[in-house]
């Protein structure tokens, strides 16, 4: 098979079985499942060839100029992103078919799911800008879809609703940047933008980090991960590891050249990963429910990343990138395991739960652990590789970011593999937060789960945690450097042992005074950081619908009475003139014909009837006249309108004849 | 000969349904679909025999299928009809949308002889416009469009139509005689002192009097303005929208507002090209507000087919601030203006495609419960599965995403217009953001939560059918008797007092709040879409995604013309 056609078979195969799926509706739903986990794996098989192979994809599209065109390329950071995007495609896939309940619609939620699969392979092989946009916007149609998938339930659809509008604010970025390629090169080739002139190039950079920050959840467009943890478990696990926010930071290490290009932005990007990394660590650390601390941990440690696109350290940015798609996965299949089999996704609830399904909790334990940064696993190593360009402050605020992911792991592994739950503990009234009794909700609604973890669901969790694992042999300095070669990101330095010792002593340090300690954290978790440090009011529609109330008012009572009110002036205006006409011409018609009248009487009189006939005749006529002319005048505006308009016509025709 | 057959077949066929008067009613709607149908095969035929690569690109040089009859020779106007590839794309739209309307309307009950007549007439009066190469023709047909629509709103509406027909006669009448003024002065500042639109284009007046071609500009654009419409002269087009039949409607959107646009396109630019230059930033500005007004403001609306009117004013607000930026000829490149171009002429086929397809779905809601209240509907995707894929299928569409055809157009026009108009172009990106906000929560409301259904015992032409059927009326309730009641009221006196019966129906008047009937297992009656909408609604929305996935053939047909256009507007 030639490079081109695999190519187009990795994003056409997932793409045409999820619409047929679709299309399929629930006629489909007892074959989905097997047809996705196949339809997935031989996409990882696609990936590999793939990514091997570095084949071009070019199909027409938008004319013109340059670059409208739908086109793929596989290069080194693409080759990493697929064969990453279709192994943690194939793992969700699997493990939704072991969690998703057998009467859902199961062909619609596989079929979104390819779906949203293909688009974002995509977007990590997309080389002109309309591709990009194509696949980006797919992706952010579809997370909506996956988010409300249950959208018989209350808030479903209106978390989706959050997630799709906040990454479209983003993604209007695209667009611009868009703008600014055909200006500044006159082409929509994405490679080209680093070249473009001038004032152009900050546009479209500048642009570009919007769609990122959008896209990757960062300060301050975070707030929509919050609410897209409405969504299924294997939905948050595909979401946040590996495709969506990885998209943002993807597209960032991408661009790398044209943020080198611009400095003012790379440097916005660098503070922009940092301070989220920072912030959402926190807030991370201060959830008490277990999906929410993923969430918030997801956009925290894809700051990391945005920070390393920001400092130009692509390697350290992209291994980041791939480690934690690996850890997140783990960890929200498992969160995903436990909510159905215990009903709840509450910290309060969970508690032993890795002692009690030792299973898929030895796979978290690890994951999480991995998370923390404890060496000698990838992230530790990663972490610090995408920081190894910054300075300062800045490193200062990274740093802490990092230190602060040792907090959330260990507030996560001291309730998991803490003891059981005590009875009296359990249910609702632990704890008096407004989310916390939102969450026993949607405990209530769970019931007391079905007690038992599938045997697919820990297999997958442990491949997945063991790829996390693997991944440390990035830290291996040949590793390194081929990884870096693969990349063609030289010149960026492998952070030495020393460089990395002291984060990892510190994640060590932390992560063990919070599993002694647990209630540290008690104080944080009653606090504004709890709830999302007040970011979800950022998202607030208020003050859009209140502007649109009030145009439509303006609309309905001063635009449209506007013409109203001339409209019914033209009508009082007509009528004057009906009553001048009546009063004026009208009358004098009635004279000139009562006249002519007199004087044929007159002349009748005199003449003796000669041409008495002749008289009466014209007399009449003009009477008859009289009340033709006052047949027009209906008071009708329209009728006016159209006698206008045939006057306008006859006036025109004289003009003509004349002429 | 095809072009004129093209044009006169609907008129012909009209003519020939009111002379028939022996034949059944339940055939007009059949020969009706079939008449638009043979039409639509011929748009075929001549798509298929149309030459894209033709040298010239049409308006000055390049038309196909052109003919020529003298008719006032005195002011040298004739029957001067031909297509290029601007007209070529509207009027196969056309053609499209009026069997979209045929198949819609095959249940219609209501005067149906006189109804599909209308629509015929209509049908020619449309395409006519589109195809017409002479001012006075083109005015004509204009003209006849406005008559048409009028008696179709007035005579098969519903709620205040009477009133809003009125009102939409008056004001895109009134627009028409400000058109016909810039027509005229057109004739009269041209050396050679015609109304042919092919020499008037080729040979531009007025180049040398600034004053002169701007004031026929302005007549030209408030003319073409009121009937796009475009901020601040649109507020005739909800209340019509609102009333008029779904048919209508999605006639009224799909095609007659692209009589506006398409004006733009093919008189003010090649005709006036020193004053769309000198006069370009307004049509820009004039653009953008109403990319904003009308996405913001039907984003206020708490009915649904209302909602739908004022995103029009959206989506053609895209396609002024596309053209205005052909015009910016010192400020950007010659290819970026035509990128921008062929995104304003696709977005007019697109909304075409994707507006009457709403149009068409919220005349479900009417058939269904008699209106279209966010508040009086909830949770339809539960009852009515194939009605909840096709309107998120057509809300997606309509707010711009990727894989539909707005995307093609709204995506060319944001990026070929920045370099012309940096700051208008970057304040219109939003209104797809707003736009995308009013769609999902419109999905929400009508799709999601507890099902909420407006009882509507006996509504609409389908309803009695099933009734008859089944051998029972769903529910025999007080209050939907009292409903039925009212709507047999109605039925005797359509247009008077119809609005407070069906949009108030909580007054006590009318048997209290009976008619919301809240079930979570799906226990009213929510009939899903018929056969007949499916043929009528589906085939728009898979042409919008063909378009969206693969854009060359309609493409390479508007990219030459649209690269004629913005030659003839920098000279």
């Amino acid at each position: 098979m030639s490079h081109s056609l695999v190519l187009t078979l990795l994003i056409v195969l997932p793409g045409a079985v999820g619409v047929a799926l679709l299309l399929a509706g629930r006629r489909g739903d007892r074959s989905a499942g097997p047809l996705a986990v196949a339809t997935t794996l031989l996409t990882l098989v696609l990936a590999v060839v793939a990514a091997a192979g570095r084949g071009t994809v070019s199909a027409p599209f938008i004319g013109i100029v340059d670059g409208g065109n739908l086109e793929l390329a596989v290069d080194g950071l693409s080759a990493v992103l697929i064969i990453t995007v279709a192994a943690v495609a194939s793992a969700v896939v699997i493990f939704g078919t072991a969690d998703l309940p057998r009467a859902d619609a199961r062909a619609r939620f596989f079929g979104y799911l390819l779906l949203f699969t293909a688009a974002m392979l995509a977007t990590v092989t997309a080389t002109t800008l309309p591709t990009l946009l194509v696949a980006w916007e797919i992706m952010g149609a579809t997370s909506y879809l996956l988010i409300g998938y249950y959208w018989q339930r209350p808030g479903k659809t209106s978390a989706g609703t959050t997630a799709f509008l906040t990454t479209r604010a983003g993604d209007l970025g695209l667009y611009v940047a868009a703008g600014a390629a055909l200006a500044g090169t006159g082409s929509l080739e994405l490679a080209a933008l680093a070249t473009a002139d001038g004032g152009w190039r900050d546009v479209a950079a500048f642009s570009i980090l919007l769609a990122a920050l959008g896209k990757s959840a960062q300060l301050p467009f975070s707030a929509w991960l919050s609410a897209a943890m409405e969504g299924p478990s294997a939905v948050s696990a595909l979401l946040h590891s590996a495709t969506m926010v990885a998209a943002g930071g993807y597209i960032l290490l991408r661009m790398a050249p044209l943020l080198e290009a611009t400095p003012w932005v790379a440097t916005t990007a660098a503070w922009a990963g940092a301070l989220t990394a920072l912030v959402l660590g926190l807030v991370a650390a201060a959830q008490v429910d277990l999906k929410q601390l993923l969430a918030a941990s997801t956009g925290a440690q894809i700051g990391l990343v945005v920070l390393a696109a920001g400092v130009g350290s692509v390697a350290g940015g992209t291994g980041q990138l791939v480690a934690h798609a690996a850890v997140k996965a783990t960890l929200f299949v498992v969160a995903g395991a436990w909510l159905t089999a215990l009903g709840t996704q509450h910290l309060d609830g969970l508690r032993g739960a890795a002692r009690r399904y030792r299973g898929v909790g030895a796979a978290a334990t690890v994951a999480a652990l991995t998370l923390g940064g404890v060496p000698p696993l990838s992230l530790w190593i990663t972490k610090d590789w995408a920081m190894a360009g910054s300075g300062g402050a800045l490193r200062i605020v990274a740093l802490v970011g990092a230190a602060l992911s040792a907090v959330y792991a260990a507030r996560l592994l001291a309730v998991v593999l803490g003891p059981g739950p005590q009875p009296e503990l359990s249910g609702a009234a632990t704890t008096p937060i407004g989310d916390v009794l939102d969450r026993t909700r949607t405990r209530g609604e769970h019931g007391i789960g079905t007690l038992r973890v599938p045997t697919t669901t820990s297999a997958v969790a442990w491949t997945l945690a063991l790829v996390a694992v693997g991944l440390g042999v990035l830290g291996l300095p040949p590793v390194a450097a081929r990884f870096t070669g693969l990349l063609a990101n030289p010149g960026q330095p492998v952070p030495g042992f020393t460089e990395l010792a002291l984060p990892g002593a510190i994640a060590i340090v932390v992560l063990i005074i919070v599993l002694v300690r647990p209630t540290l954290l008690g104080p944080l978790s009653r606090g504004v950081l709890a709830r999302w440090a007040g970011l979800p009011a950022l998202l607030t529609p208020r003050p859009w619908l209140a502007l649109a109330r009030a145009l439509a008012r303006v609309d309905e009572v001063v635009i449209d009475r506007g013409v109203e009110g001339a409209a019914t002036a033209g009508r009082g205006l007509s009528n004057t003139l009906r009553h001048a006409d009546e009063a004026g011409i009208d009358r004098a018609v009635d004279a000139v014909a009562a006249r002519t009248q007199r004087a044929a009487r007159g002349i009748r009189d005199i003449d003796g009837g000669v041409i008495d006939a002749g008289v009466h005749r014209f007399a009449n006529s003009l009477r008859r006249l009289g009340g033709v002319m006052r047949r027009p005048q209906t008071g009708l505006l329209h009728q006016y309108y159209a006698q206008a308009l045939v006057g306008l016509g006859a006036l025109l025709a004289v003009l003509l004849l004349v002429r | 000969m095809l072009l004129t057959t093209i044009v006169l077949l609907p008129v012909l066929a009209a003519g020939a349904l009111l002379g028939l008067r022996r034949l059944p009613d339940r055939w007009v709607g059949r020969i009706w679909v079939l008449v638009t149908t043979v039409d639509l095969a011929l748009v075929a035929w001549m798509w298929a025999g149309f030459d894209s690569d033709a040298s010239g690109g049409g308006f000055v040089e390049g038309l196909q299928y052109e003919a020529k009859v003298r008719w006032i020779p005195t002011v040298d106007a004739s029957y001067h009809v031909g297509v290029d590839g601007i007209s070529m794309p509207l009027i196969a739209l056309t053609t499209v949308l009026f069997l979209a309307a045929a198949i819609w309307s095959l249940r219609e009950q209501k005067r149906p002889r006189r109804y599909a007549a209308l629509f015929l007439f209509l049908q020619t009066a449309s395409l006519g416009t589109f195809a017409a190469q002479d001012l006075i023709l083109f005015f004509v047909f204009f003209d006849l469009s406005i008559v048409g629509m009028y008696f179709i709103i007035a005579g098969w509406g519903h709620g205040n139509n009477r009133r809003s027909a009125l009102k939409f006669f008056l004001y895109t009448f009134l627009g028409s005689l400000a058109l016909l003024l810039g027509f005229i002065g057109l004739f009269l500042g041209g050396e050679e002192r015609t109304f042919d639109m092919v020499r008037l284009a080729a040979n531009p007046p007025l180049e040398d009097s600034p004053l002169m071609g701007g004031l026929v500009l302005l007549a030209i654009g408030i003319g073409l303005a009121v009937k796009t419409p475009l901020f601040p002269f649109h507020t005739w087009l909800p209340d019509a929208h609102t009333d008029a039949p779904a048919a209508g409607s999605a006639i009224l959107a799909g095609v007659l507002l692209k009589l506006g646009t398409y004006g733009f396109v093919r008189i003010a630019m090649p005709m006036l090209p020193s004053a769309w230059q000198q006069w370009a930033m307004v049509a820009v500005v004039v653009g953008v507000i109403s990319v904003l007004w009308g996405a913001l403001v039907a984003l206020a609306q708490t009915d649904f087919k209302r909602m739908i009117a004022y995103t029009s004013i959206n989506h053609m607000g895209y396609v002024l601030l596309g053209l205005g930026a052909a015009g910016l000829v010192g400020t950007a490149d010659a290819d970026v203006r035509v990128v921008a171009t062929v995104g304003a002429t696709v977005q007019m086929v697109s909304h075409g495609l994707l507006t009457a397809a709403l149009f068409l779905l919220s005349g479900v809601l009417w058939a269904r419960g008699g209106t279209y209240g966010f508040a009086r509907w909830g949770g339809l995707a539960r009852p009515a599965p194939l009605f909840a894929a096709a309107l998120g299928v057509a809300a997606f569409g309509s707010l711009g995403l990727p894989g539909f055809s707005s995307f093609i157009a709204e995506f060319q026009i944001i990026a070929g217009a920045l370099q012309a108009a940096p700051v208008a172009a970057i304040l219109a990106a939003p209104g797809i953001l707003i736009t995308a906000a009013l769609f999902l929560v419109a999905i929400q409301r009508l799709l999601t939560g507890p099902t909420v259904l407006t009882a509507a015992a006996g509504y609409g032409p389908e309803a009695g059918e099933e009734f008859a059927a089944t051998g029972s009326p769903p529910d025999s309730t007080p209050a939907t008797q009292a409903h039925a009641a009212t709507h047999a009221e109605r039925v005797r006196d359509p247009g008077a007092g119809a609005g407070t019966g069906v949009q108030e129906p909580t007054s006590p008047t009318n048997g209290g709040s009976g008619q919301l009937t809240g079930t979570r297992a799906g226990g009213g009656h929510f009939q899903d879409l018929s056969a007949r909408e499916i043929v009528a609604i589906v085939p728009l929305l898979a042409l919008s995604v063909l378009i969206g996935l693969f854009p060359r053939p309609l493409l390479d047909v508007i990219e030459p013309a649209a690269s004629a256009i913005v030659q003839l507007v920098s000279r």
